[in-house]
């Protein structure tokens, strides 16, 4: 089962710095929309849910994951995943944030299998933002993810 | 511990990522805990209207104020994804 790391596929970045979460959010955005699971205005959505609603999006210490509606540009389910080695602020109490996990789902079903998943690589976040940083890139994160899935599920 | 079937709801921005994480959790949690529940989710702007007879309500400390008076306990959440937090923080709300 290796559901989580299907549904990142290539869309992984390293970057050492951003200077906003906007700016986080729209990275994570355009590596979806790059592939054609996003249109461009799902981007403009990601960022203006986290202002209406406040930055609840930061669901776990060190990690946000911004998304928006299916009907706001979801074309197809997909996940991207933008680690940020200095960390940026997200005005959350989970700050700062070094993981952004952006996903868009085309309904309320295509997602639940991944949001399981990210549920349990989850269950130490910061242990896990900690190891991410250290990677020198995508490849070692792959690795790690398709080593602690291959634990948890024998 | 609890007689009757109790009602909670998770409530998230959109209803999408953050309520269905914590509604797992929440469900571990019932089962660890031998209650009877149901468990569902909603968005913020639904939220009002479905939720006049929910016994506890589990949102982010940013969305709660936002939820306005209800009946419900509101019981906010800060890690949305750890299964202790949600334990304890249940059995919490449950004793009072």
């Amino acid at each position: 089962m290796l559901n989580f790391l299907e549904a990142i596929g290539n869309r992984i970045e390293i970057l050492d710095r951003v200077d906003t979460w906007e700016e986080a959010v729209r990275i994570g955005g355009k590596l979806l929309e790059k592939d054609g699971i996003v249109e461009p205005n799902y981007i403009d959505k990601m960022i203006e849910v986290c202002k209406e609603l406040g930055p609840y999006v930061v669901i776990a210490p060190r990690v946000a994951i911004p998304h928006a509606r299916p009907e706001d540009g979801a074309k197809s389910f997909g996940v991207s995943l933008l680690v940020i080695r200095n960390g940026i602020n997200f005005g959350s109490y989970n700050d700062p944030v070094y993981l952004v996990i952006s996903f868009a789902t085309p309904d309320k079903e295509s997602h639940l299998e991944f949001l399981q998943e990210l549920a349990e690589i989850l269950q130490d976040s910061e242990k896990l933002a900690e190891q991410f940083i250290s990677f020198k890139d995508k490849e070692e994160i792959k690795d790690y993810i398709k080593k602690f899935f291959s634990k948890v599920n024998t | 511990m609890v007689n009757k079937r109790l009602k909670i709801v998770a409530v998230c921005g959109m209803g999408l990522g953050s309520s269905l994480i914590l509604k797992m959790n929440i469900e571990k949690v019932v089962k660890d805990l031998n209650l009877e529940a149901d468990v569902s989710t909603t968005d913020i702007s639904t939220a009002k209207a479905v939720l006049g007879d929910a016994d506890i309500v589990i949102t982010s400390p940013e969305l709660a104020p936002q939820l306005g008076e209800l009946k419900a306990k509101v019981v906010t959440i800060k890690n949305f994804v750890n299964f202790q937090e949600m334990k304890e923080t249940l059995e919490k709300t449950l004793k009072d």
